[in-house]
């Protein structure tokens, strides 16, 4: 019964968007000066602020050194007025500690870890705004301050939330979609090798349809990392200019 | 505080230059660094403000939620401060590491508001004992390069002045019970008059002279720091000594008056650029981290 509003007759969904259409990609890459990579991404109203700090010495407990490559620190946490409701705690909350979880898995899959052993890289994502796809903004944000930092990567990661209404999939899930009971499913892909980094899906969904719902996710990645491809040349372009290469 | 290691012959450096009045970039003692304000950033909330200040950047959201008040003052509307110190700023404030900071800004926040005159409280009520508007104050901070308070107060006088609260109907149902109805225009709201908030200036005690907006490197430099709350006609709602050394009372003196002076030039041309960014309005060019 949800399904009826989230997608009209015509195929226009709650905002206007057709199934396959992603929101608006704006960026930012080196936004701040202290920190040793930087970016900040909108994703249509949900705004993220990603700020890496590394490869430094390991901070806190030396035992978690790893002998042979990087440890990778993810934090994510939430501005306590992102949300239409106030948040309470930025962070320290089950679902920021799951999500930071999810963004270490994620970017063990994609940073050259094993070009800095036993040293730190901290990734830090704060959420400004929240309006669905939280994940997937984070990845992207997060994505574009590792190549801020000069961290090599293998590839860059780009990830978004797909749903299943109505035999169709939806592609970068808004709030007001998320919260409809639709079965979303969140997607991290490395686009060139077609590797998927991140799969997470916790609703009820027929098992025919999960092979739809994977490609629309993977075409819907590849997408955002065009957009993301624009702005690293962009930002460099801007970078050279300045320094007068 | 996230800190920076200074050499001794560094600090003898920054020290004689201040003893001169020539600081390292080239200000005078009571200069502040490149100030940018702006407005009306994250949409979600019922007001918002973005400041600059040098290398340090902070984002305050308000939002306004209706709650009961405090039986002290039944027919007033309260204020809530929080301060989150993010780990955007410094890899020491992962996790808890922050909590130090943010609840020592935020409970001098309190102080600083805890009178009559900065905010109109009395507006913010609407059925005085049973209903009020509760103002939740949210500082995030983004980026640590010394100054906190005033970049946070500033913040925080943009932020009170761009918000918009809505306006509401009381109306009584058949049981005699009060329903309350906000407006559902976006336009229909209530303005706050943010002419008594005060602006806080921190003197940092360099040597035998004192600075305005000291950078990281002139706060490892002091002994002392003394941060004062100012209103635009001059008035003190707030005076507290930081720092682990100690300072003697004409120093002391010294620099309540030189917090006064700079704390009252700095009013005027705020509100100026205040209002000039509100006549803007839709001609206004959202700017935000892009820029």
């Amino acid at each position: 019964m949800a399904g009826l509003e989230l997608l009209s007759d015509q195929g226009y969904r709650l905002d206007g968007r057709k199934a396959t259409e992603l929101r608006k990609v704006q960026a930012r890459m080196g936004v701040f000066a202290q920190a040793d990579g930087s970016a900040y991404l909108e994703q249509g109203n949900t705004k993220a602020l990603a700020v890496v700090y590394g490869p430094h010495e390991m901070r806190g407990s030396r035992g978690r050194t790893l002998h042979d490559r990087a440890l990778i620190n993810c934090q994510y946490s939430m501005a306590t007025f992102s949300t239409a409701e106030r948040k309470r705690r930025p962070h320290g909350d089950r679902k920021s500690t799951e999500m930071s979880l999810h963004l270490k898995q994620t970017f063990e899959a994609a940073v050259m870890t094993q070009l800095y052993p036993r040293s730190q890289i901290d990734i830090y994502v704060k959420i400004l705004q929240s309006d669905g796809g939280n994940y997937s903004t984070c990845v992207n944000a997060a994505t574009l301050a590792v190549i801020d930092a000069g961290i090599p990567m293998r590839d860059y990661v780009c990830a978004c939330t797909v749903g299943f209404v109505d035999e169709t999939p939806l592609a970068d899930l808004c709030y007001a979609e998320e919260s409809g009971g639709v079965s979303s499913l969140a997607l991290a892909l490395l686009p060139r090798g077609g590797q998927i980094a991140l799969l997470q899906m916790d609703a009820r969904l027929h098992q025919d349809h999960l092979e739809t719902l994977i490609e629309a996710a993977m075409t819907a990645c590849k997408g955002v990392s065009k957009v993301l491809d624009e702005v690293v040349r962009q930002h460099l372009q801007e970078g050279s200019v300045l320094t007068g290469e | 505080m996230a800190t920076v290691q200074v050499s001794e012959a560094e600090k003898v450096y920054i020290l004689h230059g201040i003893r001169d009045d020539l600081r390292v970039d080239g200000r005078g003692c009571e200069d502040y660094r490149h100030m940018e304000i702006e407005t009306d950033v994250v949409s979600n909330t019922d007001g918002s403000a973005k400041v600059t200040l040098g290398h340090t950047a902070v984002l305050v959201g308000i939002k306004a939620e209706i709650g009961k008040p405090r039986p002290t003052v039944p027919n007033e509307g309260y204020l809530e401060f929080f301060v989150d110190c993010s780990a955007n700023a410094t890899p020491e404030f992962e996790g808890r590491g922050g909590e130090g900071l943010g609840t020592e800004l935020s409970n001098t926040l309190y102080k600083v508001f805890n009178n009559k005159h900065s905010v109109d409280l009395k507006s913010l009520s609407i059925c005085a004992g049973e209903h009020c508007w509760v103002l939740y104050v949210d500082v995030l901070l983004l980026q640590c390069d010394g100054n906190l308070y005033d970049a946070i107060s500033v913040a925080i006088k943009a932020a009170l002045f761009n918000t918009k609260i809505p306006r509401v109907h009381i109306s009584t149902d058949e049981e005699g019970g009060k329903e309350i109805e906000l407006s559902d225009d976006p336009y229909d709201c209530m303005r706050l008059n943010v002419e008594n908030v005060p602006c806080i200036v921190t003197l940092c005690k360099v040597g035998h002279r004192h600075v305005v907006d000291a950078t990281l490197q002139e706060k490892a430099c002091s002994v002392a720091s003394l941060i004062i709350s100012v209103t635009h006609k001059g008035t003190v709602t707030c005076t507290r000594k930081v720092g682990g050394g100690s300072l003697d009372p004409e120093s002391i003196f010294e620099m309540t008056e030189a917090g006064k002076r700079v704390g009252k030039a700095l009013h005027a041309p705020l509100m100026k650029l205040l209002q000039q960014e509100e006549r803007l309005g839709k001609k206004k060019q959202k700017v935000g981290f892009l820029g």
